[in-house]
């Protein structure tokens, strides 16, 4: 506020109306708290990771260099990204009908098809993944129906798999791609779908060619979103996972907590962290950042 | 009316698979909820779905615990202090933010949103290192600056969004009718950006309530939070408390749901009518 402002404390009209509201450097001061507090909280222990990541235990990138080289950390890398893709590619093959259906709906069905998105949404991580390990444990929901409908003798190993981990990844992460889908589509255009409907084109042209390419910015920042929450992920592979489906994030809280590796997590931190910002600035280059925040919202 | 034309016009089959498909898609978004919430009220001694009696017995065993009942007031701590925190920084950065132009904005725009597409356990190992050195960890200051990282962002994005339809005249007119900036502010300003200022909050409060993996790492035993104590539940027993624990959670959030989607209907209905999603 202005107030801190030295030159507008004894001012003249003109200088109030030139100066004021919250013009200038007066606003910039406003900026300051936040943006120290994230540089001490946030930017500097990240800083600390990064320059640990070259120096301990001694200097040099021999930790960067185990990682490209070493056949299980490729691995990990490389599972950790097929397990972020798929995901990402069944969010949307099911994120997709809903959020048309979202766009498409009115009234009473729409508010109600909203909550049923919006009530798992904002639902704790860690509660849906305890539901998940319920549903699909040994002697869980699943089996039991299974059983008592006589299609198996034997409970069937679903939790502490790879499967386990896609349904709980898919199940959170869900609304985040039907979300910006239905943002972009509820503002598309309507009369160009109707232009292209009474110019001839059938249902299903009209939907491949002017619909579903004008929805495409929903898409790829839902699929953006996705993707990066993906790949961090921690809690849910490391519950519903089993023991050889390791994510990056559980190979770093492994190696702190278990091994006290710092040096070498701090690298894998690093790593995890330089391709994430990488997506995110070339998205924001592809599509506009602005878009993708737009989505968020 | 114009959506059932609408709805004619993509055609009888494809509308009944489109609905199926979304009455699966959805039952599969609800099932966790649909099975924690009755066997937090089992009247049997383990995980029966569906239960087969009605009982209150895991929510007193929640309340007669001592270790869960201090996590829950650590973490409700935890989640105040951070939020008033995060919508004071939070605010008066959305205020600066505004209508402003300077060199280097969207680099101080990318550092204040950042926190929210961090990976999470990046983060997590980061403070934990510079909080052993500090002295930090195991404290509810520590674990507060944490989650007042992560919920900045919230706070900066509804705050901004609302300050975006806030005519800037209204506030120059008080001023030049003689009010000082302050009041100008407090009378102006504030009220106009209140709504978003809850909705930041709101969310800014659910990223602390609900977080996982920061606290894992920084708040030791002597201040875990109900979310770790559930982790550790979880990797040893799968009791039923936990369900039970789970189903307050979800009340919780969905209460905090309604407030924000009450707000978000409001304004829309203030800021003119908006389709759909626009609202947001």
């Amino acid at each position: 506020m202005a107030i801190h402002d030295g030159a507008s404390v004894v001012p003249t009209l003109s200088a109030w109306t030139r100066s004021f509201p919250l013009e200038g450097r007066a606003r910039l001061l406003l900026l300051m708290p936040a943006v120290g507090f994230l540089l001490l909280v946030f930017a500097y222990p990240l800083v600390l990771i990064a320059v640990r990541s070259v120096t301990d235990p001694a200097p040099g990138f021999g930790h960067y260099v185990q990682i490209a080289t070493t056949d299980v950390y490729v691995r990990v890398l490389a599972s950790t990204f097929g397990l972020a893709l798929s995901v990402t590619l069944a969010t949307f093959v099911l994120g997709y009908p809903v959020a048309y259906a979202l766009a498409r709906s009115r009234g009473f069905v729409q508010a109600l098809l909203v909550m049923l998105v919006l009530v798992p949404f904002w639902t704790s991580l860690l509660v849906r993944t305890y539901a998940w390990m319920v549903i699909l444990g040994r002697y869980g929901v699943v089996n039991k129906t299974l059983m008592a409908l006589g299609l198996t003798d034997e409970p069937l190993k679903l939790l502490h798999t790879g499967f386990a981990t896609h349904i709980g990844m898919v199940h959170i992460l869900l609304p985040f791609m039907i979300l910006p889908i239905w943002s972009v589509m509820s503002r598309i255009d309507r009369s160009l779908i109707m232009a292209a409907r009474s110019l001839g084109a059938s249902q299903f042209s009209t939907f491949l060619g002017i619909y579903f390419p004008l929805t495409l910015p929903g898409v790829f920042s839902g699929a953006l979103f996705v993707f990066i929450l993906a790949l961090g992920f921690y809690i849910t592979p490391a519950l519903l996972g089993g023991p050889s489906d390791l994510t990056i994030s559980m190979l770093i809280a492994q190696q702190v907590s278990e091994l006290l590796a710092w040096g070498f997590a701090s690298a894998l931190a690093v790593t995890l962290l330089v391709v994430t910002l990488a997506l995110i600035l070339v998205a924001g280059r592809l599509l506009g950042l602005d878009k993708i925040w737009e989505g968020l919202k | 009316m114009i959506a059932d034309r609408e709805w004619e016009s993509i055609g009888r089959l494809p509308q009944l698979l489109l609905y199926a498909i979304c009455a699966l898609v959805l039952l599969f978004l609800m099932l966790p909820i649909f099975i924690v919430v009755p066997i937090s009220f089992s009247s049997s001694l383990y995980l029966d779905f569906p239960p087969r009696g009605f009982s209150l017995q895991w929510y007193e065993r929640f309340l007669n615990s001592p270790e869960w009942t201090a996590a829950f007031w650590t973490s409700l701590q935890v989640a105040i202090l951070a939020t008033l925190l995060a919508c004071a920084l939070g605010t008066a950065a959305a205020l600066g933010l505004t209508r402003s132009r300077f060199p280097g904005k969207s680099l101080v725009v990318g550092l204040l949103l950042s926190p929210m597409i961090i990976p999470v356990i990046v983060l997590a190992i980061a403070l934990y290192a510079v909080y052993a050195k500090a002295d930090l960890v195991g404290s509810v200051v520590g674990l507060v600056l944490a989650h007042a990282a992560l919920g900045l962002p919230f706070v900066i994005v509804t705050v901004s969004a609302t300050l975006q339809r806030v005519d800037e005249r209204l506030e120059h007119a008080a001023v030049s009718l003689g009010a000082t900036p302050f009041r100008a502010f407090w009378h102006i300003v504030f009220p106009l950006i209140r709504p978003g200022m809850i909705a930041g909050a709101v969310f800014a409060f659910i990223a602390s309530w609900d977080e996982v993996v920061i606290a894992l790492f920084i708040s030791g035993t002597r201040s875990a939070t109900l979310p770790k104590r559930m982790w550790e539940g979880l990797r040893t027993e799968i009791d039923p408390t936990i369900a039970a624990v789970s189903t307050l959670l979800i009340v919780v959030s969905v209460v905090l749901m309604l407030v924000v989607e009450w707000l978000r209907r409001r304004s829309a209905r203030l800021a003119g009518s908006m389709p759909g999603g626009g609202g947001n």
